[in-house]
């Protein structure tokens, strides 16, 4: 009874389209779960009913055991969850370094006065913010430090915009992250860095990470458990190779091959 | 195409193509040139030429009246034969072509002028047209008869549109050192009040009263030599400033730090100095734009940084006046304690903050738009609520309270009679408002607002309490604001709802938009060149014979900047980067040549990747 996250009977309902229809849902302190399904099968939605960017029709979900329903998205992430998005959503003109330091805003506290007078305090934290900022860019290698640093956000590469869109969910200093497709858009090889960065995520960094992810691949290599959506219902979870070996979702996503795809 | 191909072998081998003189593109002039005549006669007809006529610009042959209409064929004439570089087709140099081109869109100007002067003269369309007049027949022609004036007007538009296409045509030297020295003319021609008000507090009226003549304007002897001087000038120190910038942007660490710290206080002792030297009327005028600065800096924060359009925020400038009125003045109808200015300052800050919240509170969570609309009329309520008679028996009404007294500082008593003392007040809140905006700049709430700025979805889903952090520059934006206020009616002794209409948050917002929104120079520099020269919603700038004319400036420079410069004036870096992104995105990749040759490669690869998007569909 002691999970990380439970979810219980989630329906979420848009003007007659059940995006979500009764999702038993949990995860435990330390795990790696992976949701698949085809396109429009309600994965990213369960994300946002998660952050509180949309709310539940009916249901429940608890984070360590209370419930999180209808708190505003930045009492979500000042609890412990983190997210990134599908389509990535950096703060474009703000720098590399910005978009990590603004991050941590809910772990953070000085307020005009603090600025202002520019007490002890103050600039304390403001030193704190920066290295915490360049510890978590450090985790991606050479790749978002040094000249990086005071570069806006819009001159990424998309791979990098990718990883900094991780950075700055492990910058909210999260318990659980929600990763929505986080290797969409690389290459093999990028892929396959990422793909490790993923599990260091856990051993490193002790986050808990729920992942929406389209390469089995990676699915397969990162997860403990895999949970598959389908039109807004669970049709199987358990281990990679059950669920790869189930028919209900080799139909699920056979049946249909034109809706397959990012 | 024979004819290109001849003419270019012609000319010798080195030298540049140049297209044949005739190959011209006749509908692009004859759209400039339409465009000439109509923009001469239509600002004939709204009486700039006449009005503006009072202001001599250099003794006596040109009035800011005959500039109003002589810019507009150099300026289309310049246009007109500006090349269209497309990549990949070579385009011919700039040459004979270009200057006929020009010369012929301005001939059509002039050809507009003398159809319209003969209509002029001719029938008489003053019942709806008010600046149909004999007088204007008469400025037009010089005052020496219809034929006079259209032979001048047909050469005059000529030359001018030549001498625009000439711009393009002349080597860049000459280019540099003409435009130096007409603009360097023209400003001291504009800022003849200010030069000559400082050069009098330095004992040189001698120097003013010998380059300007008694009408005004600059003498065309003292023109000449100017414009021969600040030529020389400008092909001396040619490439000096540019290097200084280099040189100081360059510049790293401790080293930069004292370069800033000296200009900061050579800035400042200027500042604080030169009013000494300054008569009445420009220390009123520097007053005036350090109330709109003030003004502009709270509202900068509010839009500028955190990206909430507020067009109400007179509001607030409204309740900042009409506090320290009721609080100071003895003449305030239903309370009147008659406080020091100090202690209303005080009480000031907590009424525009709870004034602030009260306004903030329900509008803050509207987005773009609609927010705009609702402070809209948000703004306008306040001041229809101040002039109301059901709140009269406590504001007054329309009549307002009067007998506001000045600010009592034991040894000086800050008032409207002493220009210079209320000065010095403004460049206290001034400072103290840049001092507010750079420092939250730099921290954790104004990160929280450019995140705001940049999308308020996600800021809100990495953990920032949006509205409480909108909330929060709404009410700092406030604040700065009622300091203004309360300035303003310690400055002008009385307070009135009248000075506070919706016209004030407009020409505040082209102020910061003009400026350079987002960054404290650029508001500084829009409050100068707007406030100073053309002049604040009630208030004379230098160039007071703009009054009537002032809000069609306004509007016309607004639209100007947003086509050709839409970041302002002294743009904020991060500003110019986003809306000049292919650019910067160039000049970065450019740089990351020098960087590391593997990432690049790496950085490639990805792109074609995220390019071909899709190619990792998944399956089970
Ligand atoms: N805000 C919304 N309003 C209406 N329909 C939505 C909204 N968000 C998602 N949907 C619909 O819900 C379904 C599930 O979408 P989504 O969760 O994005 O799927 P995916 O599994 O591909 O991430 C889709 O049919 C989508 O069109
Ligand atoms: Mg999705």
């Amino acid at each position: 009874m002691s999970h990380l996250m439970e979810i219980r009977d989630l329906k979420i309902t848009f003007g007659g389209l059940d995006a979500l229809s009764g999702l038993n849902f949990h995860v435990d302190e330390g795990e790696i779960v992976s949701v698949i399904g085809p396109n429009g099968a309600g994965k990213t939605t369960f994300f946002n009913a998660i952050t509180g960017l949309v709310d539940p029709t009916e249901g429940n979900i608890l984070f360590d055991g209370e419930s999180i329903l209808g708190l505003d998205p930045h009492q979500v992430t000042g609890l412990g969850i983190a997210r990134t998005f599908q389509n990535v959503r950096l703060f474009p003109n703000m720098t590399v370094l910005e978009n990590i330091m603004v991050a941590q805003h809910c772990r953070t506290s000085q307020l005009v006065f603090g600025a202002l007078l520019q007490t002890a305090a103050f600039k304390k934290e403001e030193q704190e913010i920066e290295e915490r900022a360049k510890e978590v860019l450090a985790f991606f290698g050479s790749r978002l430090v040094g000249y990086r640093y005071d570069q806006p956000a819009f001159v990424l590469s998309y791979a990098n915009r990718r990883r900094l869109e991780i950075a700055r969910a492990m910058a909210t200093q999260p318990r659980l992250m929600l990763l929505d497709e986080p290797v969409a858009g690389m290459n093999p090889m990028e892929t396959a860095e990422l793909t490790a960065l993923i599990g260091r995520l856990r051993s490193e960094w002790g986050f808990t990470i729920v992942m929406i992810e389209h390469d089995m691949r990676v699915v397969r290599d990162v997860s403990d458990r895999v949970v598959v959506l389908d039109h807004g219902v669970p049709i199987a979870q358990g281990s990679y190779d059950e669920v790869s070996t189930n028919p209900d979702v080799v139909e699920a996503y056979l049946g249909r091959p034109a809706e397959d795809g990012t | 195409m024979s004819a290109t191909m001849t003419s270019s072998t012609a000319s010798s081998s080195g030298s540049p193509k140049r297209a044949p003189v005739a190959d011209q593109d006749w509908r692009k002039i004859g759209k400039w040139g339409g465009l000439c005549t109509l923009a001469l006669v239509l600002v004939s007809l709204i009486g700039m030429p006449v009005g503006l006529d009072r202001r001599i610009l250099i003794h006596p042959i040109l009035s800011l009246g005959y500039l109003s209409l002589l810019w507009i064929p150099l300026m289309l004439g310049f246009v007109v034969s500006k090349q269209v570089k497309l990549e990949g087709v070579e385009s011919p140099d700039p040459g004979g072509r270009d200057l006929l081109a020009g010369a012929l869109t301005g001939l059509m100007g002039g050809v507009g002028m003398a159809v319209f002067m003969l209509a002029l003269n001719t029938f008489n369309l003053r019942d709806p047209l008010v600046n149909w007049s004999p007088k204007l027949l008469e400025l037009l022609n010089y005052g020496r008869g219809l034929g006079f004036g259209v032979v001048a007007w047909l050469l005059a538009c000529c030359v001018l549109g030549l001498l625009g296409s000439a711009i393009h045509v002349v080597p860049a030297d000459v280019r540099r050192v003409v435009s130096f020295s007409a603009f360097g003319l023209l400003g001291i021609a504009v800022l003849e009040g200010a030069i000559a008000d400082l050069s009098e507090g330095f004992g040189l009226e001698f120097l003013t009263d010998s380059i300007y003549a008694k009408r005004g304007g600059v003498t065309v002897v003292w023109s000449i030599v100017l414009a021969v001087v600040i030529g020389v000038v400008s092909v001396l120190t040619k490439g000096r400033l540019k290097a200084a910038k280099a040189n100081y942007s360059g510049l790293q660490g401790p080293e930069r730090k004292r370069a800033s710290r000296i200009i900061f206080v050579v800035t400042a002792l200027l500042t604080i100095i030169l009013p000494l030297f300054l008569g009445t009327i420009m220390n009123e005028l520097l007053a005036n734009v350090g109330l709109f600065l003030l003004l502009a800096l709270g509202l900068n924060i509010v839009v500028g940084l955190a990206g909430i359009l507020d067009l109400g925020y007179v509001a607030f400038f409204a309740v900042g006046g009409y506090t320290t009125a009721v609080l100071t003045s003895p003449d305030s109808p239903f309370f009147a304690p008659e406080m020091h200015f100090a202690v209303t300052l005080v009480i000031v800050v907590v009424f525009a903050g709870i004034v602030g919240l009260v306004i903030g509170a329900p509008v803050i969570r509207m987005r773009g738009d609609y927010l705009a609309i609702v402070t809209l009329g948000f703004g306008e309520i306040i001041r229809l609520l101040f002039m109301s008679d059901w709140l009269k028996p406590y504001f007054g009404g329309a009549q307002g309270i009067t007998n506001v007294p000045g600010v009592d500082l034991g040894f000086i008593t800050i008032k409207g009679t002493d220009p210079r003392s209320v000065f010095y007040l403004v460049l206290v809140f001034c400072a103290l408002a840049i001092y507010i905006s750079w420092r939250l700049q730099a921290s954790r709430l104004g990160r929280a607002w450019m995140a705001i700025r940049e999308d308020e979805k996600v800021a809100e889903a990495m953990g920032i309490n949006t509205v409480n952090t909108k909330l929060l520059a709404f009410v700092v934006g406030a604040v700065l604001a009622s300091f203004s206020g309360a300035i303003l009616v310690a400055k002008v002794g009385s307070v009135f709802p009248n000075s506070f209409m919706i016209l004030v948050s407009i020409i505040i917002l082209v102020v910061v938009i003009v400026g350079g929104m987002g960054n404290i120079a650029g508001v500084l520099v829009g409050s100068f060149v707007l406030i100073g020269i053309l002049g604040g919603p009630r208030q004379p700038g230098l160039l007071h014979e703009f009054q009537s004319f002032k809000l069609l400036i306004y509007g016309a420079l607004l639209v100007f900047m947003m086509l050709q410069r839409p970041e302002g004036l002294v743009p904020s870096s991060r500003r110019s980067q986003e809306l000049h992104q292919e650019e910067f995105l160039q000049d970065v990749w450019l740089k990351s040549e020098e960087h590391e040759a593997e990432e690049r490669e790496a950085e490639v690869h990805a792109v074609e990747v995220g390019g071909a998007e899709g190619n990792n569909g998944g399956g089970a």
